[in-house]
């Protein structure tokens, strides 16, 4: 009996330990979004609310459809590998109303971004040093964008 | 953007991101664990002699484990998303689970048992201060002013239950900085499984190092007399420790010269070049071979009393100097040599940043401040208590 009685300071502590536990608890439950947990250590909702954000880029086959001319003369070239929408910029908008006309490009940054001499790229790609390359010039002077080799579409 | 480099380097590993914030990290967590050793020497073990010592072992375990989440923190910014840890928990997350590891050892074992070793003096204060303290320990008495005799013996068993939990408890909380190194298998400068054992034991060296030299400062500044016969005691299992400690780290040491793995070539060059001083000067002679050759000069000749003082206060600085290189060199050491071992590069710590020299200094300051107000809040001198205990109580 006065055991209990003597240890009633204990069972005070334990009281107290008990409302911490369930005041966190409650917190807990109030700031967990409900859809945690249901695929993965995440929020589920998360994945709807991705798919819901609008698309930027429209793919290489919307823009063919329209620019087949384009296609053509790229299909032959080194660059038919390379997406219309990795040099001209996500065009989703362009590509449903073609009345908004897309950004003209600067070839003198473009071009670079994947051509600039780099021990990093592989010995094989074409690289070039631009400076001494094409001095200043922008590189659609002598090189047809959608079909890079000389001679191949014509400088423009 | 690639000074510092020698060599290749991948580039992600140019910018070394675990900074010297990180290093503090299980310096501190390792102060917690040591000190906390040396107080359940007292309490489980019945070491008489180091009991002027124990409650200022526990008040400066709990001043630095208060402390040791906020260089983690600070490294990662967002403090309030630290609750997402306690709210989501992450199972397979090794640094997600420290959080437990730490709630556990704080709530569980420290303040648990801090609160049973205090209550008698806690309910002494309630009656016998006055202001905003009489309200602070009415508070902390739980609205209990039960300190009669059985009560009293009930917290002494209860107390001694929790120390006999905290001692795994303590090994779990520093053993588990340790884990977390070891168990990147990515790295071959952390990863091994000796890793949370040395931890351990460097822990128990820097932990009992930082108590001996508090409690020698603190005698110092209250003009009172230092009990040699528990420093003269906390110096020889210091000593003891610190020879098992040594020996492990260079079990690991030997193990990796045997061994000479695929990354030993890079991490050997890079012990004799950018981590030679701090490791091979600060670490083991400074840091390691020197304290234990003093500390054996006090085993093994009769020194005067001054002499003793002298030696262990040069010792226990040169221990936490030591421990903290070691530190250093695994944090820092691991991030300094490419995946590839092709390369190095530098770090170079930033002065007035959020992880620079200067927040690193005011981190390591700030638990001396709290165990400054604990002391005086929670005064660990039993004797003084003792003669403030108003008849009322001592009729009891
Ligand atoms: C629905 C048909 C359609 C689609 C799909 C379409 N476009 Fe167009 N695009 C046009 C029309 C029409 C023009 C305006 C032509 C003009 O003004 O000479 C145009 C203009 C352009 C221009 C600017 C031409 C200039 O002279 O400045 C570019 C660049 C372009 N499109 C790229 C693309 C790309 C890249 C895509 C794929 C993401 C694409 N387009 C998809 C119809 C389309
Ligand atoms: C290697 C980069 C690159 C790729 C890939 C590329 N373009 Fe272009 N494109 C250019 C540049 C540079 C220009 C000229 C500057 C400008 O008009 O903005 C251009 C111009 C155009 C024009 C304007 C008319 C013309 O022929 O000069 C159209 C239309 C066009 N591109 C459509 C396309 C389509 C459709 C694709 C995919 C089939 C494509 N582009 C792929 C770089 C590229
Ligand atoms: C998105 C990256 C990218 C951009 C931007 C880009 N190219 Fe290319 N380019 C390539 C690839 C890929 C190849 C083919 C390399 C191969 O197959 O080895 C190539 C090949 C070439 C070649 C070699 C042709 C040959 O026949 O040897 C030239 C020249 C060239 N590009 C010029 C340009 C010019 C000029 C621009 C700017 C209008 C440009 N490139 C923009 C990716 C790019
Ligand atoms: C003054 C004309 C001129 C300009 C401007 C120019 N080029 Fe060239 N480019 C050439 C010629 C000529 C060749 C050589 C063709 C060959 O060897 O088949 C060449 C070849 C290349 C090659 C292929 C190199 C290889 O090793 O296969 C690349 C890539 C290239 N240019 C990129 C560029 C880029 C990028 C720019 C813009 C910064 C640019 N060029 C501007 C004339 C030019």
């Amino acid at each position: 009996m006065s055991v209990f009685k003597d240890s009633g300071h204990l069972f005070r502590l334990a009281a107290l330990y008990a409302v911490g536990t369930l005041t966190f608890l409650g917190i807990r439950a109030f700031f967990v979004p409900r859809s945690f947990g249901q695929y993965g250590h995440y929020r589920g909702a998360a994945i709807a609310e991705i798919a819901a954000h609008p698309v930027h880029y429209a793919g290489h086959q919307a823009c063919e459809t329209c620019h087949a001319d384009v296609q053509e003369m790229k299909r032959s070239g080194m660059h038919a590998q390379v997406n219309c929408e990795a040099c001209h910029g996500p065009l989703a908008k362009h590509a449903d109303d073609p009345s908004i006309q897309p950004a003209k490009l600067d070839t003198a940054v473009l071009c670079v971004r994947c051509h600039a001499a780099s021990a990093a790229r592989p010995k094989g790609f074409p690289q070039v040093a631009a400076v001494d390359h094409s001095n200043g010039l922008p590189c659609e002077t002598c090189h047809q964008p959608h079909n890079p080799a000389i001679g191949a579409g014509g400088a423009k | 953007m690639t000074t510092g480099v020698e060599g290749y380097m991948y580039p992600n590993e140019i910018t070394l991101y675990w900074s010297v914030l990180i290093v503090l990290y299980p310096y501190i967590t390792g102060l917690v664990a040591g000190a906390f050793i040396l107080a359940s020497l007292e309490r489980v073990f019945r070491v008489d002699a180091v009991k002027p010592t124990y409650r200022l072992a526990l008040l400066t375990a709990l001043a630095f484990l208060l402390v040791a989440p906020l260089p983690l923190q600070l490294h990662l910014g967002h403090p309030e998303r630290s609750l997402e840890m306690y709210f989501t928990p992450h199972r397979t997350s090794a640094m997600a689970m420290f959080g437990f590891v730490y709630l556990w050892y704080l709530m569980a074992v420290l303040t648990v048992e801090i609160w049973l070793d205090y209550r008698r003096d806690i309910v002494v204060m309630a009656q016998s201060s006055s202001g905003l303290k009489r309200w602070i320990y009415r508070v902390l008495t739980l609205g209990s002013n039960n300190i009669n005799e059985r009560a009293l013996a009930i917290d002494e068993r209860v107390g001694w239950l929790i120390t006999l939990i905290g001692i795994p408890s303590a090994f779990l909380l520093h053993g588990y900085v340790g884990f977390i190194f070891g168990s990147i298998k990515a790295n071959p400068w952390w990863s091994s499984p000796l890793m949370p054992v040395v931890f351990i034991f460097s822990a128990m060296v820097s932990g009992i190092a930082a108590v001996m030299l508090l409690y020698m400062l603190i005698m110092r500044l209250r003009r009172e007399k230092i009990d040699m016969l528990c420093v003269d005691t906390i110096a020889r299992y210091l000593f003891y420790i610190f020879i098992v400690d040594f020996s492990l780290e260079m079990l690991d040491l030997v193990h990796r010269i045997y061994e000479a793995d695929e990354s030993f070539r890079t991490l050997n060059f890079m012990v004799h070049t950018k981590l030679y001083f701090s490791q091979i000067v600060l670490q083991i002679f400074v840091g390691t071979l020197t304290p234990i050759l003093l500390l054996a000069l006090t085993q093994v000749l009769k020194l005067p009393e001054i002499a003793r003082k002298r030696i262990y206060t040069v010792a226990g600085c040169l221990t936490l100097i030591g421990i903290f290189a070691m530190r250093w060199n695994v944090v820092i050491g691991g991030q300094l040599f490419s995946k590839s071992f092709l390369g190095y590069t530098t770090y170079k710590m930033a002065l007035a940043t959020r992880e620079g020299l200067l927040m690193s200094i005011a981190l390591t300051l700030l638990p001396l401040f709290i165990l400054w107000v604990l002391v005086k809040l929670l005064p660990p001198w039993p004797e003084k208590v003792q003669a403030e205990i108003p008849a009322t109580t001592a009729a009891n």
